[in-house]
């Protein structure tokens, strides 16, 4: 069914046919398989790399400059490399490691390939983002390096950490969508193979339902996650966050702290209104 | 003459974009065991640094660093690490770990030591009792008030039993009814606990209230030291006049306001 000689509502009727996502049911498979598993890898890998880069950096835990700026510059490479470029230049590798250049394990590579240099940097902003004060606090109360990255950087900094992974899940998402081309298998593939070169639009509408609701899915959870934390920590800025947190936290003085607040906020108000 | 903390000849400058900044000149400072000391001097004066210096948190360019006979500015890895829990520090923003609870943050210290789970609990109990946090132990900093915040940096600080406090403007945030509490609970630690307090301030009334004995910092030399008494009657230095000057102004509105209002 094409669009060139149906109408789109019946297009979209098909779309939702129980023919099409049977077809669909294995691609889906295969999507989250690479999602998940590129994913993994690109959380462990970006960590470890966001880590390193932070600490190396001039005025971090373990300042080195050469290291700092070798690093720095071999992930601006890899970054400026587009998606598909890295795809085929991880062909050799991926024929080394597993025998063949194509299918979902070989595409991984790639995928990890070009997501971790991304998620290191997305990684290293998110560390960045303490406050020095903490750092200096827990050096005063004679932490070590390593107790300070494990006990205070990492945990510190997880909400903004777990938006930034969110990032980079959606960003594996559509490179999965990418690698399809390529011989990857998965939604990507589908959506060439049916709805570019048959002109099965249908299915297409369908590949593009699930690329949605994936993207959207990954989104939401991490910023539940990341809500909930900043929640529990009493740190979420929004207008009644705060006062809910008081109540989770059940203080005798919660009443007295709320109001305090209200007050403090009327006055900044005013404040800004005398202005 | 040598005190318990003895800084001599300290010296620190900064490399800002190719400048020298010299924050630190030749700084000579003696503090007695159990004294509540004053640091007085303006924004910029060096007040942080010279903290820092103690913590070491900075390294000074030169001089000695003396806490209890042992030169703190010569001490490397383990033994400074050592070194840094019998010199507590409370900040002016308090600097607590927003990812754990008020009982973690004050555990924090005992926990990289590796000290057990029971002796932790309990020493965490006295401490956050000591300090009157005790109902708030498994509330978030993020859910406490200012003065309930510098509580829990004092509690953080003391459950390590340092021997000596540095207090960089750890009132300077909190409203004078805080401070005052929080001046309170410091005199009260340094009583019942013997520890010796190094408080650095920008508000003179807060050393009268709290010291018997004071040195003005200005510009990164120490201008002037001794009495508190003496300086605010009789300021030999610039920043030490200013600073009882504005004092004493206060002081006489205040009294003028009060002779109105009758
Ligand atoms: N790490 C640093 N690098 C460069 N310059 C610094 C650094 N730390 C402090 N300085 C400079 O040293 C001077 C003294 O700073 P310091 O923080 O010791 O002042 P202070 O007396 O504590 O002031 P305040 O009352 O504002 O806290 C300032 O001019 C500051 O800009
Ligand atoms: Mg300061």
């Amino acid at each position: 069914m094409s669009l060139l000689d149906t109408p789109l509502w019946e297009v979209i009727k098909a779309s939702f046919s129980a023919k099409v996502w049977s077809g669909l049911i294995g691609a889906i498979g295969d999507t989250l398989y690479m999602t998940i598993v590129s994913s993994l890898i690109m959380l462990v890998f970006g960590l470890v790399g966001g880590i390193v880069l932070t600490i190396m950096c001039p005025d971090g835990l373990f300042p080195a400059r050469g290291a700092y700026t070798v690093l720095g510059g071999l992930i601006n490479i890899l970054r400026s490399l587009p998606q598909m470029v890295m795809i085929i230049i991880m062909i050799p590798v991926a024929r080394a490691i597993f025998g063949k250049s194509y299918g979902t394990n070989a595409c991984i590579i790639a995928i990890a390939a070009s997501c971790i240099p991304m998620y290191a940097r997305i990684v290293e902003s998110s560390l960045l983002e303490i406050g020095k004060g903490k750092i200096e606090a827990a050096r005063s109360l004679g932490s070590t390096n390593f107790q300070i990255i494990t006990r205070i950087l990492l945990p510190e900094t997880l909400p903004s950490l777990l938006r930034g992974f969110t990032v980079a899940v959606i960003g594996v998402i559509s490179m999965t969508a990418l690698a399809g081309m390529f011989g990857a298998g998965g939604i990507g593939d589908i959506a060439v193979r049916f709805g570019y070169q048959r002109f099965q639009h249908e299915v297409l509408f369908a590949c593009i339902y699930i690329l949605v609701l994936l993207v959207q899915g990954t989104q939401w959870a991490g910023s539940f996650i990341s809500n909930r934390i900043l929640k529990k920590r009493c740190l979420l800025a929004t207008a009644d966050g705060g006062i809910k947190a008081h109540r989770v936290n059940r203080n005798k003085n919660t009443q007295q702290n709320i109001e305090n607040k209200r007050e403090e906020k009327t006055i900044v108000v005013k404040k800004e209104a005398i202005l | 003459m040598s005190g318990y903390l003895d800084i001599r000849n300290v010296s620190k400058a900064f490399n800002v974009s190719g400048r020298e900044l010299q924050v630190l000149r030749n700084v000579n400072l003696s503090v007695d065991k159990g004294e509540i000391y004053g640091i007085i001097g303006f924004s910029g004066a060096g007040k942080s640094t010279l903290a820092r210096c103690i913590n070491r948190l900075e390294t000074p360019d030169a001089g000695e660093i003396l806490v209890d006979g042992v030169d703190v500015v010569k001490l490397k890895g383990k033994e400074l690490r050592q070194e840094r829990r019998k010199v507590g520090m409370i900040f002016q923003n308090f600097n607590l770990f927003e990812a754990m609870t008020v009982e973690k943050n004050i555990a924090y210290p005992l926990e990289i030591e590796g000290v057990k789970k029971a002796e932790i609990k309990k020493r965490v109990q006295e401490t956050a009792e000591l300090v009157g946090l005790a109902d708030k132990l498994k509330a978030y900093p993020g859910g406490l008030s200012g003065g309930q915040k510098q509580r829990v940096g004092i509690a953080r600080t003391l459950i390590g039993q340092p021997d000596v406090l540095l207090s960089d403007e750890a009132t300077s945030a909190l409203d004078p009814q805080t401070t005052l509490n929080i001046l309170d609970l410091l005199k009260d630690i340094n009583e019942r606990l013997g520890i010796t307090i190094l408080m650095i301030t920008h508000e003179l009334d807060a050393i009268r209230y709290s010291c018997d004995k004071m040195a003005v910092l200005e510009n990164g030399q120490i201008t002037e030291s001794g009495a508190v008494a003496d300086i605010f009657r009789n300021p030999q230095s610039k920043t030490g006049e200013l600073f009882a000057k504005v004092s004493k102004e206060f002081r006489r509105a205040e009294n003028f306001t009060d002779g109105e209002g009758i």
